[in-house]
């Protein structure tokens, strides 16, 4: 097997991360997100228009009932629309809208969704959301601080906040709405990357055990190289579904499959890259790795 | 001999893959669009003629029915129906022809057969997103109902004080405390006693303002912790018996959090209804049966609420005694003899009105009347011929029970002779029911139409579907046998998922399809380990029985890592997430679970059948051999 020099190239990783995260930065200080309405609380009501909706009408329809600093766009076909409207309206709001809008087309007009989020309801689940974030990464970094030594841990939780950083700059950047859903995605996308990382971590490990004479930057090299044809075809087979999801799932998945895919392009990047350059620089040697347990005996009573 | 299992390994791989076959099999039968009827009042009998009244209408409207059934209660009725598109008129219908006395609820009756059914199976239940309804989520004020016990304690406080001629002045000031002034040290010192006695839930403090004596009391926090529960939970049963009234066939109505209620109502679109509903209004009051000579002016007559004493009635005195609100906790018990009963206790103020009037009362009876704001359903005709339903408030007052009067009566009594435990339960019911115990304001509210349901599911079929496929082809391509092998333990992985989905009685939403799609990505990647680490235990030279044996015994501890650490982030998404979100959840964390017994167990079995206990030159796993 060809070992692949990849640590030789992380500076050039460095900068292309570094830069990543600027990026993502500065966007999400100065652009923020576009806060889905389970953030910002407010009404939002989704309308099937038997024709094509004409939605300036329907824009001056809002305006001259009152319902200012409402936004109206089709959503998905020309016959879809959605209205948004920001929070102070009263939960009653939603049902008035939509019979006003039925007296004024003379088709029909269904109602596919109606959701009202009171604003301290809004409040909250953005802190929960950002609670679960932190506690993720948390316990994770605890787990494999406690299965692997603290270095490491210290390497996965480096490639998690990067992960979820650029991801998070990509919804900045793109002004992609973000909501309750496409947050779960990128907690998934924690989960995603913390496997793929451990997956090198574990070859890491059990390479620095196994070739003693290498130094820590050929072991390392050595562990992607072995792992590299896995990690590529894990990425490549969730990818597919990923990707399935977002062509084939329909608008109210988009975003959860958008952040997904991002995730994992980014994910399988930061494992190889990231989490391993990291533990390195935090100067990892093969004395952190002896463990006093028999792990060889213990293994195969493990195995079925 | 090297990769041969045990017979046992062999079967239980089969017995749980079997299993999961037959708790996966209910979610192949679609079920019936179905009406649902009910009594308004849960102890109401249908009949074989008002189930005949219902398909009556039926026939009439040239809607094709089946399957008909009342159940084994006779409280409900369950008609199928051909077609999903009628099931609205049909309801409409049918509500129409049995009149205001039925509730007609939309339903989707299973069709699972009894062979599975009767072993357990169910289909998996779908969550809002993909059925259609509403989502609430409600939040009980609590500052009200503890603001309205403070005053209560204000009242009292004045009235024990005028009781024992303890001159002061005693109100409730703006910061939502009781307030007492007195002239001397000596007199608050009286009145503090007085209060600490009374009222064991405020803590009191002594303030000097100028020459006056004060005394500042709050409520304690454990005291106001009992209010806000008390009046989360009391809300909690009205909300519940509300719901049973707007006709759904499997309503969901939860605590959440500290003073939050979700209610989730499958299959209702008109939320202004249902709001309107959940919001009522219904009352209680306790009055005496009238003597014979009462006057006319003094008494009104009432009918029975309950369906076995429909039609006849009691003439009750015009005097309340007391209303519902003075009613804190009713609960439905059974005496020294086991006959059933209702326990009630009153708060200090009801039990001092009720042992006044009932001191001289003693032998005559009291009757229990319920009101309850009501809607007439009126069928009229508007200027353009179209036919509109028209709703009329009215309160509705019916007598729930009229017990004589044993012994004089304090703030903690009994109602007994009740027929049976259903009757004490539904009376204890309504007495709780009585108000809200502290007003509630819609915080969250969620509609999906039930086309944007249908299509949901569709559309997440099809992902899955085609992610499916795909994967399964490139493995057979990258893995040749392998990958067949992987390809039959990742089709189990997804019938055990959705097998042990349903029988958790799991709800799928639309984001738990999404879980389950990427739990399809996900758990090739145990396959895909260990297929890795075969490959390269042959370029290392291993025979081909050897490699296998050593891949799978490598892989093992890293899939083990791999996946625990995504199964804590999918705790930590269940225990954080709401509604469709703890769906995603949960799909992904039974996932990783099949995915591994199926990846590690499954995949192990089946190679060893393959190439298990014989000499194999060359193993078809794909990629370069040496």
């Amino acid at each position: 097997m060809k070992v692949i020099n990849f640590m030789g190239q992380r500076k050039l990783a460095v900068l292309f991360s570094g830069l990543l995260l600027l990026v993502s930065i500065v966007s999400l200080a100065t652009k923020q997100l576009n806060w889905g309405l389970d953030f910002t609380g407010g009404t939002l009501v989704e309308i099937h228009y038997s024709a094509t909706a004409d939605l300036n009408a329907i824009r001056s329809t809002l305006e001259t009932q009152g319902y200012a600093g409402s936004s109206v766009m089709s959503f998905g076909s020309d016959q879809d629309v959605l209205i948004r409207l920001p929070q102070g309206y009263s939960d009653a709001e939603g049902t008035a809208l939509l019979s006003l809008l039925q007296e004024t087309f003379v088709g029909d007009v269904e109602l596919r969704r109606m959701e009202f989020v009171g604003p301290q309801v809004g409040d909250e689940l953005r802190e929960q959301g950002g609670l679960a974030m932190l506690l993720a990464i948390g316990l994770v970094t605890l787990y494999v601080a406690f299965r692997f030594q603290l270095k490491f841990a210290l390497g996965a939780v480096a490639a998690l906040l990067h992960d979820v950083i650029i991801t998070l700059g990509f919804f900045s950047l793109t002004g992609m709405e973000f909501n309750l859903t496409v947050l779960a995605a990128i907690l998934a996308v924690v989960g995603y990357s913390i496997n793929d990382t451990i997956v090198v971590f574990d070859r890491i490990r059990e390479n620095f055990r196994k070739l003693r004479r290498a130094g820590p930057v050929e072991v390392v090299d050595i562990s992607i190289s072995e792992t590299l044809a896995r990690t590529l075809v894990t990425s490549g087979t969730t990818l597919m579904v990923v990707l399935a999801l977002a062509i084939f799932g329909g608008e109210m998945i988009f975003g959860f499959a958008v952040a997904l895919i991002v995730g994992i392009l980014i994910g399988t990047y930061s494992s190889i890259y990231v989490a391993s350059a990291w533990t390195l620089m935090m100067g990892v040697t093969k004395e952190d790795l002896m463990l006093p347990v028999k792990e060889g005996a213990e293994q195969d009573d493990l195995t079925p | 001999m090297l990769n041969k299992y045990p017979l046992w390994k062999y079967l239980l791989v089969l017995s749980t893959l079997l299993l999961g076959l037959f708790y996966a099999a209910p979610n192949l039968y679609a079920p019936d669009p179905a009406l649902q009827i009910a009594g308004q009042s849960s102890s109401q009998q249908i009949d074989d003629k008002t189930l005949r009244r219902a398909l009556n209408a039926l026939d009439e409207a040239g809607i094709a029915y089946f399957g008909q059934t009342i159940d084994a209660s006779g409280r409900q009725a369950l008609l199928r129906l051909e077609d999903a598109d009628q099931q609205l008129v049909a309801q409409a219908r049918v509500s129409r022809a049995l009149g205001d006395g039925f509730i007609v609820a939309l339903n989707l009756a299973p069709t699972t057969p009894d062979w599975l059914s009767d072993y357990g199976g169910q289909p998996m239940k779908l969550g809002l997103d993909l059925s259609g309804g509403v989502h609430f989520k409600l939040e009980v004020d609590v500052d009200a109902a503890v603001e309205r016990r403070m005053e209560y304690f204000v009242n009292d406080t004045k009235r024990a004080l005028r009781e024992d001629r303890i001159r002061g002045l005693v109100r409730l000031n703006s910061q939502e405390k009781l307030e007492a002034r007195f002239q001397t040290e000596a007199l608050r010192e009286q009145a503090r006693e007085i209060i600490a006695q009374n009222s064991p839930e405020l803590e009191i403090e002594r303030v000097e303002e100028g020459d006056s004596w004060n005394l500042l009391a709050a409520m304690s926090p454990q005291a106001r912790d009992e209010i806000e529960s008390y009046a989360v939970s009391q809300n909690l049963t009205t909300l519940r018996n509300r719901v049973n009234e707007l006709g759904v066939s499997e309503p969901l109505v939860q605590r959440q959090g500290k003073n939050r209620i979700v209610v989730e109502l499958p299959g209702i679109q008109d939320t202004a209804e249902a709001k309107r509903i959940l919001g009522k209004v219904a009352n209680l009051e306790f009055r005496l049966v009238a003597n014979r000579d009462a006057a006319q002016s003094d008494k009104q007559r009432f009918e029975y609420r309950s369906a076995d004493r429909s039609g006849s009635s009691e003439w009750l005195e015009r005097d309340v005694i007391i209303t519902g609100e003075r009613v804190s906790t009713a609960q439905a018990s059974f005496d020294q003899n086991g006959q059933p009963n209702v326990q009630i206790s009153l708060d200090s103020e009801g039990g001092t009105l009720m042992s006044r009037a009932t001191r001289n009362n003693i032998k005559r009876r009291m009757g229990v009347l319920f009101i309850e704001r009501k809607y007439r359903t009126r069928y009229e005709v508007d200027e353009e011929g179209a036919e509109v339903i028209v709703k009329v408030p009215y309160d509705e007052r019916k007598i729930l029970t009229a017990p004589v009067i044993q012994s004089a009566l304090g703030a903690q009594f009994q109602i007994t002779g009740l027929d049976n435990p259903l009757e004490s339960s539904e009376l204890a019911l309504m007495l709780r029911a009585g108000a809200l115990a502290a007003p509630i304001t819609f915080v969250e509210e969620r509609t999906v139409g039930p086309s944007l349901g249908a299509e949901n599911i569709r559309l997440g079929v099809r992902s899955v579907y085609y992610g499916l496929t795909l994967v399964l082809l490139f493995m057979v391509l990258y893995y040749r046998v392998f990958g067949v092998v992987a390809v039959i333990a990742l089709t189990s992985n997804l019938i055990l998922l959705v097998a042990v989905m349903s029988m958790l009685g799991a709800t799928l939403t639309l984001p738990g399809i999404a879980g389950i799609v990427l739990t399809v990505g996900m758990a090739v990647d145990a396959n895909v380990l260990i297929f890795a680490r075969i490959r390269e235990e042959l370029v290392n030279g291993l025979s081909p029985q050897m490699a296998i044996h050593s891949g799978f015994g490598r892989a093992f501890t890293t899939i083990l890592d791999a996946n625990l650490t995504t199964l804590i982030v999918a705790v930590i998404l269940y225990a954080v997430g709401t509604g469709p979100i703890k769906g995603f959840a949960v799909t992904l964390s039974v996932g990783i679970l099949t995915s591994m017994f199926t990846a590690i167990l499954g995949t192990r079995a089946l190679i060893n059948l393959v190439y298990g206990g014989r000499r194999v030159r060359k193993l078809s796993i794909g990629g370069s051999q040496s």
